[in-house]
């Protein structure tokens, strides 16, 4: 545990609360003295009571948000290294299959989410294939590059001992390519969170359901409360995953051993 | 086509061999050389001039544009061995498995895979270590185990990439000492491609030298030592007599070879 605290400094975390809390008196100073009009922006007060008194709702719908961001994420992680591998294989498969996965970096999910909705129906499904379609691009970019950059020297090896493509793959490109890989998976942690929300926009239910609501009832203390959630999570998914990396996979940091 | 031949006869043999490559263009030109089965001979040339090459050529990593390269069936998958110029262990692997990789690559059922890795750890001395993982070991530790796991598939045939190059002098003496005992013990070819001249002098039993652009030989020296050599070889005067011969050689092309790899 001491290494991770030395690696988020305390610095690092008390300078933007500080700031965090500052804004907050600040903006409930402005609304106070009509400076700023309330329809405009809550009460940070209101906030705090909606969050305080509405726990079970934003309960509910962190949790249903939380387990349909992993499942996609999830999914990502699965279908985007088998993909990236699967480019790895030969040029042709790379040049055929690569613009096909530059579509999911470029869709606008917005776009596409009445159809998900038409395909997977109203519900948990269609928000996790929304999470999944933003977030596997860059899986697939990384696991590609940390694949491209596997030790020369080991493929030779490999090689030498006339291993299979199969055992290349798995005993060496994939493990060699792990790093980067993490990396891959913090971004899409974000964007799997996003792409969640987006998803209920649409087709209900989470936070991204609640905010849907809230909006239309022109409730925007829960608006707020449910956006502040939203980015409290992603940065928990990305603090959790920093954690992963320093401490699971702290063998990797000098890959030329 | 295939130009690496496996053949009953006991000797490695490079035949007339050429090597292009796109880019760079001819490396090698119209080499030749038979290395007889259980000799130490290093390869001595400026960097740069294709010394890996042969070795790759020799392992049947590269095919020669032109020429036949041919290596005695003994020295089929299991009977190679190969170490690089850094030790290019696997990070996630601890040091046994390390070890155990070329067992595994050539599917050896997984109780032996271990036995041998140990065998073969110990051989370098580092059997104590097995449960630690690369980044924990120092580099002369890691360069060990890397000799160990080229040793792991008992190879009737050891490919050396100037395995030493990156150690400090203390740590290089040290393990040159202990790859001539190996050598001795195993009975093994081994080919020792280095730019040290005193590496070669004190290890091996013939120095053939190498001129650049292309790769030529330029001088074919045997190397009387003896058989064992003990670390202390390296101040005695006959270690300064030979040393000689192959400074000499290395520095002081003939004429005619230096014209030849004008043309």
């Amino acid at each position: 545990m001491k290494k991770i605290a030395k690696e988020i400094p305390f610095q690092k975390i008390l300078a933007p609360l500080s700031l965090f809390v500052f804004l907050v008196l600040l903006l409930e100073y402005l609304i106070n003295h009509d400076i700023v009009q309330a329809y405009l922006l809550p009460r940070p007060s209101e906030v705090w009571w909606s969050l305080t008194h509405d726990t079970v709702e934003y309960f509910e719908a962190t949790q249903t948000t939380l387990i349909e961001a992993i499942a996609g994420l999830a999914l990502s992680v699965v279908v985007g290294i088998s993909f990236a591998a699967l480019l790895s294989v030969s040029k042709w498969v790379e040049a055929t299959l690569y613009p096909y996965a530059i579509f999911f970096q470029t869709v606008p999910l917005i776009s596409i989410a009445p159809v998900l909705v038409i395909w997977f129906g109203y519900g948990i499904p269609t928000v996790i294939i929304s999470a999944f379609i933003v977030s596997l691009f860059p899986i697939i970019i990384n696991t590609l590059a940390g694949i491209r950059a596997t030790d020369p020297a080991l493929q030779d090896l490999f090689s030498l001992y006339g291993s299979t493509r199969w055992q290349r793959l798995m005993k060496l490109r994939i493990p060699y390519a792990i790093p980067q890989i993490i990396s891959g998976v913090k971004i899409s942690s974000g964007l799997a969170m996003i792409g969640a929300i987006v998803g209920e926009f649409i087709a209900g239910g989470g936070l991204g359901g609640l905010i849907d609501v809230s909006r239309t009832q022109q409730r925007l203390d829960k608006v707020f409360s449910a956006v502040l959630i939203a980015s409290l999570l992603g940065i928990l998914m990305m603090l959790a995953l920093h954690i992963l990396t320093i401490t699971a996979f702290r063998r990797w940091r000098d890959l030329k051993a | 086509m295939n130009h690496l031949l496996s053949t009953e006869n006991t000797s490695i043999s490079l035949r007339q061999v050429s090597k292009d490559f796109k880019g760079s263009g001819r490396v090698i030109e119209n080499l030749s050389l038979e290395i007889p089965q259980g000799q130490f001979i290093s390869l001595l040339g400026p960097s740069g001039s294709g010394k890996t090459t042969i070795l790759k050529l020799i392992a049947g990593l590269e095919n020669p544009s032109s020429g036949v390269v041919q290596v005695p069936q003994n020295h089929n998958r299991f009977g190679r061995g190969y170490v690089f110029q850094e030790p290019h262990l696997m990070p996630w692997r601890t040091v046994l498995e390390n070890v155990a990789l070329p067992l595994e690559l050539l599917k050896v059922p997984s109780p032996e895979q271990k036995a041998k890795a140990l065998e073969s750890l110990e051989l370098v001395g580092l059997a104590q270590s097995q449960h630690l993982f690369p980044h924990e070991l120092s580099g002369g530790m890691r360069m060990r185990v890397s000799l160990a796991r080229a040793l792991v598939s008992k190879p009737q045939l050891l490919l050396l990439d100037e395995p030493f190059s990156a150690l400090d002098e203390p740590t290089r003496y040290h393990l040159a000492e202990e790859l001539r005992k190996i050598w001795i013990q195993k009975q093994m070819t081994i080919v020792f491609v280095t730019h040290s001249l005193s590496e070669a002098t004190y290890l091996t039993d013939r120095a053939v030298v190498f001129s650049k652009n292309p790769l030529r030989i330029t001088a074919d020296i045997p190397l009387n030592l003896g058989l064992e050599r003990p670390a202390s070889l390296r101040i005695a005067p006959e270690f300064g007599k030979q040393l000689t011969k192959v400074f000499n050689a290395f520095y002081h092309e003939p004429s005619t070879s230096q014209k030849a790899g004008l043309s």
